[in-house]
């Protein structure tokens, strides 16, 4: 239980495997169909394929010559699991400014009297 | 004050929008002055900032750690690319879990709206683009190491 979270965490804290599981999302897709937005090599996005494959957040398809990839069940939890821990996270530090921006406009009007 | 909206916009691009209750002016500068990053840039409940450095400028450079109390921490380092005062900020970021992250690119704008502002910020993952403009500003050090751990991967 504690190695998955471990693998899952790991993979996801990258954010050029986010950005894949988010591609994903919309839908399967290829090694070359992914390494182009992201202006990477093949290799480069074979290995990250791998270790989102190895945490088991996507699933390889064999259709002929070629092996779309999609987002497993995991993956689709994962990525809302991330994304939730985002959400909360900016939402808390966003809900902070708005009272340093508070105290910020009392200095100016201090310092204008 | 508003509701947050965080949507994946194309494939590479991870849009947070926010309304804030202050001019353009203030909220730029609480995102760029250390002493007032220090007091919002926090996440969840428990965590403190105890190192801020901001250097506003182009190149400048950028590291925050952060502190949960319980001996457990993190930290990000970046650098500024672009800074026009009170519209637009632009720079570049990885965080260590301890290894680096690759460089997220971040755009920040504000934009004011009657006596509000809106921030949109847009992280960008790395592109061609990219990489040219960092080697331009004489930060080819830092994204070779990046570049060569990736290529290390293959």
């Amino acid at each position: 239980m504690n190695a998955d979270l471990d693998a899952t965490f790991s993979a996801l804290a990258d954010p050029t495997r986010r950005a894949i599981l988010a591609r994903l999302a919309k839908g399967e897709a290829t090694v070359t169909e992914l390494a182009k937005p992201f202006e990477m090599t093949q290799p480069a996005i074979s290995q990250h394929l791998k270790v989102l494959e190895a945490a088991g957040l996507i699933v390889c398809r064999i259709d002929g010559t070629r092996r779309p990839r999609r987002l497993a069940k995991a993956g689709i939890e994962a990525m809302d699991q991330w994304l939730a821990m985002l959400r909360k996270g900016l939402e808390k530090s966003y809900d902070r400014l708005d009272n340093v921006l508070v105290t910020m406009g009392h200095q100016q009007k201090g310092k204008m009297q | 004050m508003s509701k947050m909206t965080l949507k994946t916009e194309g494939e590479t691009h991870l849009v947070v929008t926010r309304r804030f209750a202050a001019p353009p002016e203030a909220v730029y500068r609480a995102h760029t002055d250390p002493k007032l990053i220090q007091k919002w840039m926090l996440g969840p409940d428990g965590w403190t900032m105890p190192v801020c450095i901001s250097e506003a400028k182009p190149g400048g450079k950028i590291r925050y750690e952060w502190a949960n109390g319980k001996g457990e921490g993190f930290y990000l380092t970046g650098e500024y690319l672009e800074l026009e005062p009170y519209r637009r900020i632009v720079h570049v970021e990885r965080m260590y879990l301890p290894d680096p992250t690759p460089d997220n690119h971040v755009e920040t704008r504000f934009d004011a709206e009657g006596t509000d502002t809106l921030m949109t910020m847009r992280m960008i993952l790395p592109d061609a683009e990219t990489r040219a403009a960092m080697l331009a500003t004489g930060m080819e050090k830092g994204m070779e190491a990046s570049y060569g751990r990736l290529e290390g991967m293959i």
